[in-house]
């Protein structure tokens, strides 16, 4: 293959270049053991965390996550999960700031219920505007409405993030047709995050041209979650190359893919 | 001193300062950050931030999550 045929530009988010289109969560597994061979394998680049109450009345010198996944080898990109409104995302991605050092990119969720985990775009879209304003770079969840795409793209923010599904359902992409709406106008990134089950979800939503994905249930809870990291990071790749590549056009009718003539029964 | 620390009272004697309480739960070092009265106070205020009665602290880390 050559250089031609294989060029493409990394994921850049807010000026920061990753070389994996893959975004990965720590959420789930069943020990930090587990989730650092998940996430060594999945090959991301971009690690989201939450941010909690330490427990107080826990052993002060148990391993903490940030020692497993390292701030030095991984973006760290805090979620404001579990926020039901702008107020307390903000909060929560400052104390994310300091918690950090100082690093700006964080993932924003604002959630509208607890049942569906569906974002709250008023309140999503509230936040944002107060921590661009602030200096954050902010990557956001949100509903799969090319109108708020559009909304949050002009108010400055890094990447516009629908969902495919519902949080954790592994129900995949329910929306292709409106992800495709979104990517005809955006100009930053977009990346699918929640729904994606398995790997041929991850692959499809590459092959509708978004520039990542962001999972985290997918790898953390099958059964094997070392091998669906990898699946993942290549179902990832060949999304994205199948998209670069432009597919075949569908057709009503079949075309042999073999010579017609020099048949022996001619 | 009474302080309300991520959401439970507590109480502390002989403590003045943030440094002094992140201390005292043997958090000093650790990756945590601390909010007091909703006020984020940075890694480098912790020894002059002084707590009074009744303050309202939330010490954080980052734990799983997607």
């Amino acid at each position: 293959m050559t250089d031609m045929q294989r060029m493409d530009v990394p994921l850049t988010v807010a000026g920061r270049t990753f070389s994996s289109r893959l975004l990965v969560g720590t959420g789930k597994y069943r020990d930090f053991d587990e989730a650092r061979a998940a996430i060594e394998e999945s090959g991301a680049d971009v690690v989201t965390v939450a941010v909690r109450r330490s427990n107080l009345g826990q052993d002060p010198d148990a391993p903490n996550l940030l020692d497993v996944i390292s701030p030095t080898r991984y973006t760290i990109l805090p979620n404001t999960a579990g926020c039901f409104n702008a107020r307390d995302a903000v909060r929560t991605c400052q104390l994310a700031r300091e918690l950090l050092d100082g690093h700006n990119l964080v993932k924003l969720e604002v959630l509208g219920d607890q049942k569906t985990l569906y974002p709250n775009v008023m309140e999503t879209l509230s936040a944002a505007r107060t921590l661009i304003d602030d200096g954050f770079d902010v990557m956001v969840y949100t509903s799969d409405d090319p109108i708020v795409a559009q909304e949050l793209e002009s108010m400055g923010a890094s990447a516009i993030m629908p969902l495919g599904s519902l949080i954790g359902s592994g129900q995949g992409l329910l929306n292709p047709d409106t992800l495709a709406l979104i990517l005809e106008h955006a100009r930053v990134p977009v990346l699918v995050d929640a729904g994606i089950g398995t790997a041929s979800d991850a692959a499809l939503a590459m092959e509708l041209g978004c520039d990542g994905v962001l999972l985290n249930s997918a790898i953390a809870h099958a059964k094997q979650p070392v091998l669906m990291a990898r699946a993942m990071k290549r179902a990832v790749e060949a999304g994205r190359d199948a998209y670069l590549a432009e597919r075949m056009p569908r057709r009503q009718e079949a075309r042999a893919s073999s010579p017609t003539r020099g048949l022996i029964t001619e | 001193m009474h302080v309300l620390l991520n959401g439970e009272s507590r109480q502390f004697d002989d403590i003045k300062t943030v440094a002094e309480l992140v201390e005292r739960l043997g958090l000093a070092g650790k990756r945590i950050a601390v909010e007091h009265n909703e006020m984020i106070v940075p890694r480098s205020r912790h020894a002059e931030t002084e707590l009074s009665d009744n303050d309202r602290i939330e010490i954080v880390h980052a734990i799983g999550g997607g």
